[in-house]
């Protein structure tokens, strides 16, 4: 069914400072979907995340990205937001003297296009942040300003759960977590998930993948998608390493000893 | 040549002016006649007048200050600004006893409204006199003494001429000089020992003519044991022609009491704003200057606390917001003069379409002023390339066994940042706004709520219309 389709990709090609990165992706996520991205450093992950919520610094070159039936291309980053787009990031910035609460009703208001009573919203933040098992004093915080990594990626969860987007991007939540953080982590994804929903999940180990199981997994490197199929790919990857996917597709050859 | 985006216009809320009749101007320039004219028409005491005319020759032989933005100082018309205009016959302590155009004016500034709400006492100046005062009855018969310099000056001669001009001498430097020969207005108050005003005052200062010189006087003393929270606040209208802002404002904390001065200073920006801001603090007493500079042409002041006793304790804590076409020179002076003294410097400034700010600054540690403790930190905010923000610090340690810190930072607006909190779906000024509220918020949570709350909303106006 078309209608269910949330997002497609097609032949995405993007640079950086005039140097490709990405070089013609194909991805299609439908509603109800949940599609892991693995891949190894510098294969472009990030670079994906990031084009995918409209980062300025990333120039579209080439391909098309369809959300929801339109073409997203000319869309600031604060627009793709209020459409139901949502990355967690995987270096949240710090603001200095912005309190957590203040800067999530803030985003609540713009995202569902109307001022939320303050009292409703604190009853909503409390809840969830219960649900995510964190603490009272953390909205009267800055935004991520002396965060610990795991609180930092909390923060995100919160954020993806108290806004809800319809389609949702993480990338690399799951890395550098201890064991707990990544359960809160991978509740937050799980609660999140639903039929109306799409979750893209970037990461480099299949760790989390034991908590939210993917539909699609698929690998990245070079700037292409070089290899799909289900989360028995992930243990795969998990068990053997990257190397044999980069060999099958011809991006490493195999050490041959050569006569000179 | 693709033609470069128009920048909307700056938004400026109070620039409207009122069709008001002064009952008497000294017309335009400056000379002994002027000031023996206002010294006549208050009909002052002799060492006052004479006190005017001798800063009056100290005013012209002074030459104007070399240094700082003397580009725009030298813009600075002398023969063309109205030195003292009287808009009203007396000062009314009614509301509805003030001329009907000038109660609209402060209606409009939403005045009669704040002292309802959280006021003890408000005094308002429209041009060179203050045309409104009232002080709450419970802390006049606690003996508070709150009102305009030139009542306080008639009704407490004892006490004015024994502190007036001791903190700033008119030779201090030009303006100071022009202020003492022309001054007219400002504030008079004195709390008695032990006695703490818990209310802040207020005082509003309102320029309304074009090419209008404001010169108030405040003094404030502060007795043994006592405190006040003083709060002022300004706006002029938008003219093509310049006036001038020179207020002298002059501090005395005696032991164990504590002054709180706050300043939002949101002239419009054709006024120059050239104010000199000085506080003696004796032993254990505490001075803070709390410094908000969003308006004017060009400001230039440095709040200054000379700690002069033991166990002093001196803060200031500023913000600075520069747009296009403005320059805000701001800064701190502390000078340790007893031991055990310790002071505080914060100063944050944002610098925005072309804006300029600087952090001009001096700490002086005098020699047998051990053992005491100072921190100075300034931080400034650029929005885009073509502002500029300077720092002018200057430390001057005469005694070894002192604790000095010193933090200078300046950064911009990072795209990763912006890119953040748009992805959380705010606007690009949103985004922008947040981050300099945030980057505000050390200086505006010591702000009494409602000027929290219209400080940011100051700010807020000024981001919209920055980006289209």
């Amino acid at each position: 069914m078309e209608t269910d389709i949330l997002i497609h990709i097609e032949n995405l090609q993007v640079s950086v400072d005039e140097k490709p990165i990405l070089k013609g992706i194909n991805l299609q996520i439908r509603r109800g979907e949940v599609h892991a991205i693995m891949g190894p450093n510098g294969s472009g992950k990030s670079t994906l995340s990031h084009v995918l919520m409209g980062h300025p610094k990333y120039a579209v070159t080439g391909g098309k990205i369809t959300y929801k039936g339109q073409d997203i291309a000319g869309l600031a980053p604060d627009e793709r937001a209020r459409r139901g787009i949502f990355l967690a990031f995987q270096y949240p910035m710090a603001v200095p003297g912005v309190p957590v609460s203040k800067f999530l009703r803030l985003s609540l208001n713009a995202v569902r296009g109307k001022e939320i009573p303050i009292l409703e919203f604190r009853k909503t933040l409390k809840t969830k942040m219960e649900q995510l098992g964190i603490s009272d004093n953390f909205s009267g915080r800055y935004i991520n300003e002396g965060f610990s990594g795991g609180e930092k990626k909390r923060h995100e969860i919160l954020q993806m759960a108290l806004l809800e987007p319809e389609l949702a991007i993480l990338d690399e939540t799951d890395s550098g977590l201890d064991i707990d953080a990544l359960k809160v982590v991978s509740n937050g994804i799980e609660s999140l998930r639903g039929p109306e929903k799409g979750i893209l999940l970037i990461t480099h180990y299949q760790r989390m993948l034991n908590y939210v199981t993917p539909d699609f997994v698929h690998v990245l490197a070079n700037g292409q998608i070089i290899k799909s199929g289900d989360k028995n790919l992930a243990l795969e990857l998990e068990s053997k390493g990257y190397d044999w996917v980069l060999e099958e597709s011809g991006l490493k050859k195999k050490l041959v000893l050569t006569e000179e | 040549m693709a033609k470069k985006p128009q920048l909307a216009e700056k938004k400026y809320l109070y620039g409207f002016h009122d069709e008001v009749e002064s009952i008497f101007t000294s017309g335009e320039g400056l000379s002994p006649r002027v000031v023996e004219e206002i010294s006549a028409i208050k009909s002052e005491p002799d060492w006052m007048r004479g006190f005017r005319l001798k800063s009056l020759e100290i005013f012209f032989k002074k030459p104007m200050p070399t240094w700082g933005n003397t580009e725009l100082l030298n813009q600075i018309h002398f023969d063309k600004i109205h030195y003292y205009v009287r808009p009203s016959e007396k000062t009314e302590k009614n509301w509805d006893d003030v001329p009907e155009k000038v109660k609209q004016t402060f209606q409009k500034l939403g005045i009669p409204e704040a002292e309802r709400k959280f006021l003890a006492g408000v005094t308002a100046q429209y041009e060179s006199e203050v045309v409104y005062h009232s002080i709450r009855k419970d802390l006049e018969k606690l003996g508070v003494v709150f009102l305009s310099m030139d009542d306080g000056l008639k009704q407490y001669p004892e006490i004015v001429k024994k502190y007036f001009s001791t903190v700033i001498p008119p030779a201090d430097n030009k303006f100071a000089a022009l202020n003492s020969a022309v001054w007219s207005g400002g504030s008079f108050i004195y709390v008695p020992p032990n006695t703490h005003v818990e209310i802040p005052l207020q005082a509003y200062f309102r320029i309304n003519s074009q090419n209008m010189g404001q010169f108030e006087r405040t003094l404030i003393i502060t007795d043994e044991g006592s405190d006040v929270h003083y709060i002022e606040g300004c706006t002029a209208p938008t003219y093509s022609t310049d006036s001038l802002h020179a207020a002298v404002v002059e501090l005395v904390a005696l032991p164990g009491s504590k002054i709180r001065y706050t300043t939002i200073q949101n002239w419009s920006d054709n006024v120059f704003n050239l104010v000199t801001k000085r506080a003696f603090a004796y032993q254990d007493a505490r001075v803070e200057w709390v410094d908000g500079n969003i308006g004017s042409k060009l400001t230039m002041k440095y709040p200054a606390i000379y700690l002069k006793g033991k166990g002093a304790h001196g803060e200031v804590l500023s913000i600075a917001y520069a747009g296009r076409g403005q320059h805000q020179d701001a800064g701190a002076k502390i000078i340790h003069m007893a031991p055990h003294t310790t002071s505080t410097i914060l100063s944050k400034s944002i610098s925005r379409d072309g804006g300029r700010t600087s952090y001009r600054g001096l700490l002086r540690v005098e020699r047998g002023a051990t053992q005491c403790k100072s921190n100075v930190r300034c931080d400034a905010l650029l929005l885009d390339e073509d502002s500029r923000s300077d720092t002018y610090p200057t430390m001057a340690i005469n005694e070894k066994d002192v604790q000095v810190g010193h933090e200078a930072t300046v950064s911009k607006v990072g795209e990763e940042q912006m890119f953040y909190l748009m992805s959380r779906g705010l606007k690009e000024n949103e985004a922008q706004a947040l981050i300099i509220n945030g980057f505000i918020e050390p200086f505006v949570k010591e702000l009494p709520m409602e000027y929290a709350v219209e400080l940011n909303r100051l700010i807020q106006l000024e981001m919209e219309g920055a980006i289209g």
